[in-house]
């Protein structure tokens, strides 16, 4: 049983992948089964990652991985595999289960719209791309389902190619994540070189595992940055953040599955899978390469919270909400609490997709409205919607006790605070927890209280096929504090490998009481702020200047576009210019001089050669002419000329003899 | 067994001069199958890919030392695979040729039957003859079967290709004073002194390399392949360039190891400005052939770089390369040029990208998705594994190359999307303004069957070298560790 899911864990995969090409192939002929297809895809994924779960169970620290090599030269070979191991089949978990409720409720969003089954294929599709990087053994595999994972996010986001914004967006993203894609491409050939394999884990000669590393030395810290800026790229890290905003022009399914809780998490997960390479050589658990890691996620953490503040678009808010989060993650592991890192990834992969989720509904509801300053007082119209969205909003805000996303906060805050090069970060990421709960409050006044605005007046509740998969996410929200509580911290122990214990009185730590604080802060600043109903935002009233900087994503789309952009725009003038006028010159230029070469030539053979020949051509035409002449045809002539020839004949032989 | 592809080639070229216009293109196509069959079988029954063994060997002109010498090793039938399947696929997408169409294929198989005599040929003017063969009939099929400045084209493009062959030419007869021989494999025996290295293999190489594009000699190549039908795009990008690039290696680099090796480096420098150049060119080009064309230039640009690694992995690479190249490059082209232009009559990017041509052909859409896909290097194609293995091989000889070459795979990315959004995806706020679109969904012709069978034998072998690469490689990476320049 243990060995033929290791060696068949391709399965889980393949199953949506198979999925998404039987859908393809009638295409848009049925609309039932093509739903039905994706969601059986999904459910045996799902069967199977648990069958993926229960062997790592068995023991601390369980690992186990299938190679083979992809091609051979010599007595060297590229080879690639898969791995099952806590992280792995944590991961799974949580993209087959969370994909599979995003999967039932876009039955319902996606109800009307005409390419249904293309929706689902595509998801279907994104799906075993991201399951594929999760198992991958080997950063090539990896860095394969990556691409296609990005593929599957470009086709998903300019889903609506009707909306000229989204086609926009989807090249946009595209092309950034390509950048960061080109570091982790680097990064791999670099590893490669120095270590000559690309396996993860490989019986001791794995790059993560002694041997490898040792091959590798001071270079690690150059391709475990390298590997960062696909990660940072991914996970929409400062400065390559600036798709994911973008990224909402999606459906909002899409938006909850591949921008909040799975693919954008792909990120968080690759450093925490190659977490060996950032870490080698630590002193004190710093590095070079985690400084920059935490650095990074501190910045784009208090940036995003800060622009979420003055954001209006529901989805957006919760976009710069995920972009936040991820920097969360990447401080926590670079601080070196990989545990509580991927915690809170596995936590914020719920609770962001209900809220997403919650969104989609709302707009649903508001009939495809997603300014939050058009809505208000939704709470009595769209009950289970706004039960289940405060259930998430709390989560985010990481409400203490009953929420899981406090429990994975407080560890983060403390794994923060221990980090020995520097304080700054532990106080940033606090005005951190106090940024996010004083956006996800005002957002929730916007949208579920006081009055009802113009786009609220006909709001409804959405079907259940859209509200049960809410319950279920918001019910997993909170039954996941279970395995995430100081007391009986589960999954920490089973991510790191190490024996479980339960002792309830280390369930109360000092942390929980800050964290607890901080949340109420900005719970209760929230309150005080938008607690009136305003035409304008009074943190615009009170800031004017700040709100639009913020307002306008602090201008970083301007820089990129008269920087970055237009550098690319200029060198491709250039080369542009250089064909078709330098290069494609020159070439006209030698053929000129062909030209006048052959000019010169053709004169000089008229009036030299030529002439000489048509000299000798005229005289001898002259002769003919004479001689022609002299034919006339009668037989007195020729009679005569034969007599003439004969007596001179006479004579010449009379003469030589 | 692989030297069938040359006569049945011919014999398919010669008979049909004599046949009745309506056969003309099943016989056509009938000559390409068998090409394409028989390549595949001795792809697949070939013992020793590791050497370049002589498979027939008849005097041709004694006193001279010219033999009829052909040969083959794993590189030549990789190559000569490509070329069938090139070639199959280019018959189906002239299946509507109308216009003398005998002349059409007849001229058609003869690039074909010379390209497979290059890539077999073991004796070097043996090798020069179907080289120049090649280019006499793409002049014809540009000039009479081409549109959009074909006489131009036409005419830049054999011009290159005899400036090449000029060089060629000088080398060889150099070679042979030399040498005595015009036997590849007793000249790459023969330790040439290395001054005359120093000399001949650049001269060489460059006169073999105009046809692989090399930069800054490529300029042929976009106007070539816009002037060309479509099948003749085919076969350009497809298989000519690759009797550039194959031949550098199979003689320049093979005779001259020494001179390689030192002038190795200035080939990376031109291979890997090849790559940036001609990808930032391609940004700013509104004709969507002029895109692929430079596209093409971008991709040959690879293969230099690979070869200039002289290790394993870059030449297997970049031998991989060519493969790959010929497959996206002929599916580009059969899009561009069959599906989309000969509906639409125009190739303007901002005129396509008001004809919503997704709902008028969405099976052009689809296939143009997936070629450029292909050509951005996603994995799962066979762009991928061959730009991966070659990058692969760089990383060792020239790190910094890799770099450059990276920006260039960026900017690959950004061209790409920008010619597959405006050809298909385009704007709705574009359809709304100005005049309405110039061309109604009922008037474009659907895509016919003969398309679609050549697209999709295209894609299936995008597909199965780009998660199989295992398949090629298992054949050209023994005999790239058969050649004596290695680092």
């Amino acid at each position: 049983m243990i060995s033929w899911i290791v060696s068949n864990l391709w399965l889980i995969p393949a199953v949506p992948l198979a999925s998404a090409l039987l859908i393809l192939a009638p295409a848009n002929s049925w609309h039932r089964t093509a739903a039905g297809l994706a969601i059986v895809g999904q459910i045996a994924a799902l069967a199977l990652a648990v069958m993926a779960f229960l062997p790592t169970l068995e023991a601390p620290g369980w690992r186990s991985f299938h190679n083979f090599s992809w091609f051979t030269f010599g007595e060297h070979a590229l080879r690639i595999g898969w791995v099952l191991d806590p992280l792995a089949a944590a991961m799974l978990l949580m993209i087959t289960f969370v994909g599979l409720w995003i999967f039932v409720f876009s039955i319902g969003y996606m109800a009307g719209d005409k390419n249904f089954t293309r929706f689902f294929a595509y998801l279907s599709f994104f799906s075993a791309a991201m399951l594929g990087v999760v198992i991958s053994n080997s950063l090539l595999l990896l860095f394969v389902c990556w691409e296609l994972v990005g593929l599957a996010s470009y086709l998903l986001i300019g889903f609506w190619i009707h909306k000229p914004s989204a086609a926009a967006a989807a090249k946009k993203a595209f092309i950034t994540t390509r950048i960061g894609d080109l570091g982790l491409f680097l990064g791999i050939l670099w590893l490669y070189g120095s270590s000559g394999t690309l396996l993860f884990y490989d019986g001791g000669n794995g790059c993560l595992e002694k041997a490898g590393l040792l091959a590798l030395g001071a270079s690690a810290t150059f391709i475990a940055l390298l590997i960062f800026s696909g990660a940072a790229g991914k996970s929409g890290q400062f400065p390559l953040h600036v798709w994911l905003p973008d990224a909402m022009e999606g459906p909002t399914p899409v938006s909850a599955l591949i921008h909040a809780a799975t693919m954008v998490a792909a990120g968080v997960f690759l450093v925490a899978r190659v977490y060996p390479l950032f870490s080698l050589g630590a002193i004190n658990g710093m590095t070079p390469s985690l400084s920059v890691v935490v650095w990074i996620g501190v910045i784009t953490a208090l940036m995003a919270a800060l622009i979420a503040l003055a954001q209006a678009d529901i989805k957006r808010i919760l976009a710069y909400s995920t972009v936040s989060q991820l920097g969360l993650m990447m401080v926590s592991l670079g601080v070196g609490g990989v545990a509580a890192g991927i915690m809170h990834l596995l936590a914020h992969g719920f609770f962001k997709a209900l809220l997403f989720l919650g969104s989609g509904s709302v707009i649903h509801g508001c009939h495809e409205e997603q300014d939050i300053r058009k809505m208000g007082g939704l709470r009595r119209l769209m009950p289970v919607t706004f039960f289940t969205y405060a259930i998430g909003m709390m989560t985010l805000s990481g409400v203490p006790l009953l929420f899981s996303g406090a429990w994975t906060k407080e560890e983060i805050l403390h794994a923060t605070e221990q980090w020995p090069r520097s304080q700054m970060p532990y106080y940033l990421m606090m005005a951190g927890v106090v940024l996010t709960a004083l956006y996800m409050t005002r957002q929730m006044i916007y949208v579920f209280f006081g009055n009802r605005r113009a786009a609220a007046e006909h709001a409804h509740e959405s079907s259940p096929v859209m509200t049960v998969p809410l319950m279920m996410l918001a019910a997993c929200s909170i039954v996941l504090s279970v395995v995430l509580t100081p007391a009986w911290s589960w999954l920490h122990d089973y991510l790191l490998g190490e024996q479980v214990h339960f002792e309830i009185e280390r369930l109360i730590q000092p942390m929980f009481f800050v964290s607890a604080a901080l949340v109420a802060a900005g719970i209760g600043l929230g309150i005080l702020i938008y607690r009136k109903d305003g035409e304008t935002d009074p943190f615009a009233r009170t800031l004017p200047a700040l709100f639009r900087f913020l307002e306008n994503k602090m201008w970083l789309d301007e820089l990129y576009a008269h920087t970055v952009i237009a550098a690319a725009r200029i060198a491709a003038r250039i080369a542009d210019f250089m064909d078709r006028y330098f290069w494609d010159g020159l070439v006209r230029a030698v053929g000129g001089i062909g030209q006048i070469f052959g000019m010169f030539s053709a004169n000089f053979d008229e009036r030299g050669i030529n002439a000489r020949v048509d000299g000798g051509a005229s005289g001898t035409r002259g002769l003919g002419r004479f001689l022609s002449a002299r034919h006339s045809g009668q037989i007195q002539t020729y009679l005569g000329a034969v007599a003439v020839g004969m007596l001179m004949l006479l004579l010449l032989y009379a003469w030589l003899t | 067994m692989i030297a069938w592809t040359i006569y049945l080639t011919f014999a398919g070229a010669l008979l049909l001069l004599c046949l009745p216009r309506p056969v003309a293109r099943w016989i056509a196509l009938a000559t390409a199958l068998a090409g394409f069959g028989t390549s595949l079988m001795a792809f697949f029954t070939a013992l020793d890919v590791g050497t370049f063994a002589t498979i027939i060997r008849v005097p041709w002109v004694p006193p001279l030392g010219m033999e009829y010498h052909l040969a083959a090793d794993g590189i030549s039938l990789t190559l000569a695979l490509v070329t069938g399947l090139t070639a199959v696929s280019a018959v189906l997408f002239s299946w509507d040729v109308d216009h003398r169409p005998n002349e059409f294929f007849f001229w058609l198989l003869l690039v074909i039957g010379g390209s497979y005599g290059v890539f077999l040929s073991a004796d070097l003017f043996l090798l020069f003859v179907f080289y120049e063969l090649v280019i006499v009939p793409k002049y014809f099929l540009i000039a009479i079967w081409g549109s959009t400045n074909k006489e131009y084209g036409a005419m830049k493009l054999t011009l290159y290709s005899f400036l090449g062959g000029t060089l060629v030419f000088l080398t060889i007869v150099a070679a042979y004073v030399t040498a005595g021989s015009l036997d590849l494999h007793q000249l790459s025996q023969y330790k040439f002194p290395l001054q005359f290295q120093a000399w001949a293999f650049p001269v060489m190489f460059l006169g073999f390399a105009v046809l692989a594009g090399i930069w800054p000699l490529h300029t042929w190549a976009p106007t070539g392949h816009v002037a060309a039908p479509t099948a003749g795009s085919m076969l350009l990008a497809g298989i000519v360039m690759k009797l550039g690039a194959y031949s550098a290696l199979r003689v320049a680099m093979n005779l001259f190891p020494d001179g390689f090796l030192m002038w190795s480096k200035w080939i990376a420098l031109l291979g890997v400005i090849g790559i940036v150049y001609a990808a930032a060119v391609a940004l700013r080009q509104r004709d969507l052939k002029f895109v692929i064309g430079y596209s093409s230039v971008s991709h040959m640009g690879f293969v230099l770089l690979g070869l200039a690694t002289a290790n394993v992995l870059g030449i297997g690479g970049a031998v991989l390369q060519m493969f790959s190249h010929g497959v996206i490059a002929a599916l580009l082209f059969a899009v561009a040029g069959r599906m989309i232009y000969r509906r639409t009559h125009t190739r303007d990017l901002n005129d396509l990208s008001r004809m919503r041509l997704t709902h008028a052909l969405p099976f052009a859409a689809f296939s143009f998705v997936i070629a450029s896909a292909a050509s951005m290097g996603i994995p799962g194609f066979s762009g991928f594994a061959a730009e991966i293995t070659i990058l692969l091989g760089t990383w060792k000889a020239y790190p910094l190359a890799v770099l450059i070459t990276g920006a260039g795979m960026v900017l690959g990315a950004a061209f790409t999307l920008r010619a597959l959004k405006k050809t298909f995806f385009s704007d709705a706020a574009s359809l709304s303004e100005g005049t309405p679109s110039v061309t109604s969904d009922e008037r474009l012709v659907p895509i016919t069957f003969p398309e679609k069978l050549g697209a999709c034998l295209l894609i299936f072998a995008t597909l199965v070298i780009g998660l199989y690469p295992k398949l090629l490689l298992d054949r050209i990476l023994p005999a790239v560790e058969a050649m004596k320049f290695l680092k």
